[in-house]
């Protein structure tokens, strides 16, 4: 029975997604920022082992699937108030100006704020992943491989390329949160992107090793989380303060904050289930 | 909140290596420079060591027999949570080989350490291993960054003899790892032994290793030490008491009396005793009450001639330091930290208990407790 319905469901979901996409209620919201198409030069997240040799990931062209909705401001002190007022977030280590973007958020604060918020609308609040990001990004993404030297017979080669690369693209940020639009708008309407608060997405940490048989071995440690910004960062999913340091590589972020991305109500909710 | 896998991809994500350029060319051919390393280890004996939770030290010649080995050593990361003091206080530790310190590894100069560190998929965070005792790559810990449910297996020559310090140092997180419980020590003795400043050897009968820690527990608003539930739940109000640098515990073998009582260290009178202090965080003095040390190597390498007759001596933060005391009398030894504040109120404090014949010429109570009369 239960499996029938299912069949159902995806065969319809299968032949009538592309015309059902117009039904989907496209957010008018000024909150909201609406991508129906954008593509960027994109390098795989996570750490890569080539025969035991680290080695930069695959850098291909990424497109959309499917259009995004995305939050056009990250979220602020005040909107991350409202949900520790409400008991559902933890509350944060410092006060400060509720019109300002919020900092000093961890993974699981940046989730618990999510499925708060879409409780609260009734709407699908959640985290971006890297690739989405990248994709909102566009011109704003930055490719996080510094340097192309690997020798299988010299590891500290590419430690000192490295060492060099970020070193020379070491910016003093001011952490200081800064007022809504003071870093800008990127080519898709989207404000503050790289700015001095990194944004949290949903994708672990992973490590990709080809193996002297040529088979891609792959671990994933979500307890890991790449934040997003003027670099990419590995971060320990219950840091709140990056100034610690990145978790393996890199120059640590400024700050850690929060943009959401909104579910387009699919197919099952069109159909009322 | 933390999930893992590890997958075997097959054909796609392969693709997606092969589809860029991986490996840069870059000076002369990195394989012709590869083969032009010869293994030096390919004809050595390869010898399996069986560590044992300190204080007890594995087995090991004082004496190296034979030429350099490779010695194999694994060590499984655990963290969990242990009690550290008699108030029922939980610490969420983090450990090599599920004890503080871990466990004491023997080598002799010129033998090399092959380690191969495993991070359960149960753990929750990546950790790798500093031995002060390696050249390079930050003591091997750019080479040993293993995720839960990897391992990794490095090599590295015992080129320095001594105690060294190993620890956890994974970036942004070093001193958490560390005062968590993440250190040990590597003894890399001389192959021909400990010499006293004459060259004459110096040998023991009995080995304990004592690693000191410093600990950073949070308190509530009352004043009580908080339970946490995972080391991410401690990490953050755990840095703040850190930073303030005056610890909650000061302990031997992770928790206040691990080292007394039942579980005091012994010996017998006419025994000699190698004592194996680490701080890997902190400096400390150890001070054995009623006894000495005989010869001390305060910075625990065997190339500098030991100190002899200590009372006090020196354990910088960072370091091992090496004592041998042969014990003369039979009773109770307290071994501390002589900031007595720290061995009394913090922790810092084990006991030997040592069987024998009382020796009278070395100490009598002439005359018992009594009224006052005088000369």
């Amino acid at each position: 029975m239960s499996i029938f319905k299912y069949g159902t469901v995806a065969a319809i979901s299968l032949t009538a997604m592309a015309a059902l996409q117009g039904f989907s209620p496209l957010p008018d919201d000024a909150a909201l920022v609406r991508i129906e198409a954008s593509s960027v030069i994109y390098r795989e997240p996570g750490e890569f082992l080539d025969r035991g040799t680290p080695v930069n990931g695959p850098l291909l062209t990424i497109e959309q699937n499917a259009p995004i909705s995305i939050m056009r401001n990250q979220v602020t002190r005040g909107e991350y108030e409202a949900c520790v007022q409400d008991g559902a977030c933890l509350a944060l280590d410092t006060k400060g100006d509720a019109g300002l973007p919020v900092v000093g958020v961890n993974f699981n604060d940046a989730v618990t704020y999510a499925s708060w918020l879409s409780a609260k609308t009734g709407e699908n609040w959640r985290l971006p992943t890297d690739r989405e990001w990248a994709l909102a990004a566009g011109s704003r993404f930055k490719d996080d491989a510094y340097t192309e030297v690997s020798d299988p017979a010299n590891p500290s080669k590419r430690w000192m390329a490295i060492y060099a690369a970020e070193s020379q693209a070491q910016e003093a940020i001011d952490p200081t949160p800064m007022p809504i639009g003071h870093f800008g708008t990127n080519e898709h309407g989207l404000v503050d992107l790289s700015g001095n608060i990194w944004e949290w997405t949903t994708t672990c940490y992973t490590r990709h090793h080809v193996t002297e048989s040529g088979q891609t071995q792959v671990t994933e440690n979500c307890g890991v989380r790449v934040a997003e910004g003027s670099h990419r960062a590995l971060m320990i999913a219950f840091f709140r303060d990056p100034k610690a340091g990145a978790c393996s590589i890199g120059i640590p972020p400024a700050n850690l904050g929060i943009r959401l991305v909104r579910e387009d109500k699919g197919l099952l909710q069109w159909l009322g289930l | 909140m933390l999930t893992r896998r590890a997958a075997l991809c097959g054909a796609a994500a392969l693709a997606l290596m092969i589809a860029s350029p991986l490996r840069a060319e870059e000076g002369p051919d990195p394989t012709l420079n590869a083969k032009a390393q010869t293994d030096l280890t390919a004809g050595l004996e390869r010898v399996k060591a069986k560590l044992l939770t300190p204080p007890l030290v594995m087995d090991h010649d004082q004496v190296a027999k034979g030429g350099p080995k490779v010695v194999q050593f694994t060590m499984t990361i655990e963290e969990k949570e242990i009690v550290i003091d008699g108030e029922g206080t939980t610490f969420q530790a983090m450990t090599f080989d599920g004890s503080m310190p871990g466990p004491t590894m023997v080598v002799h100069e010129g033998d090399y350490v092959e380690l191969t560190l495993v991070n359960p998929e149960t753990n929750t965070m990546p950790h790798n291993i500093d031995f002060h005792a390696a050249t390079g790559a930050l003591g091997g810990a750019q080479l040993t960054f293993v995720n839960p449910g990897e391992q990794v297996t490095l090599r590295f020559k015992a080129t320095k003899n001594g105690a060294f310090v190993y620890h956890c140092a994974p970036t942004g997180m070093v001193a958490w790892h560390v005062v968590s419980g993440m250190s040990g020590t590597l003894l890399v003795l001389p192959r021909d032994g400990l010499k006293d400043d004459q060259g004459n050897p110096i040998t023991y009968d009995r080995a304990y290793t004592i690693g000191e820690f410093d600990l950073y527990v949070p308190k509530d608003e009352t004043g009580k030490y908080i339970d946490y539930e995972t080391p991410g739940d401690a990490y953050a109000d755990t840095v703040e008491v850190m930073k303030g640098l005056i610890p909650t515990h000061v302990v031997f073998n992770g928790a206040v009396g691990a080292l007394t009582g039942e579980k005091a260290m012994t010996a017998k009178v006419g025994e000699t005793v190698l004592m194996i202090h680490s701080s890997a965080n902190r400096d400390t003095r150890p001070h054995l009450i009623g006894g000495h040390g005989d010869y001390v190597w305060e910075r625990g390498k065997f190339n500098n001639p030991p100190q002899k007759g200590l009372e006090t001596w020196f354990v910088a933060g960072g370091s091992a330091t090496v004592a041998t005391y042969k014990f003369l009398q039979p009773g109770i030894y307290a071994y501390v930290n002589h900031n007595l504040i720290e061995a009394l109120e913090l922790g810092a404090a084990a006991h030997f208990k040592v069987d024998g014949a009382w020796d009278n010429d070395l100490m009598m109570q002439v005359s018992a407790p009594g009224p006052i009369v005088g000369e």
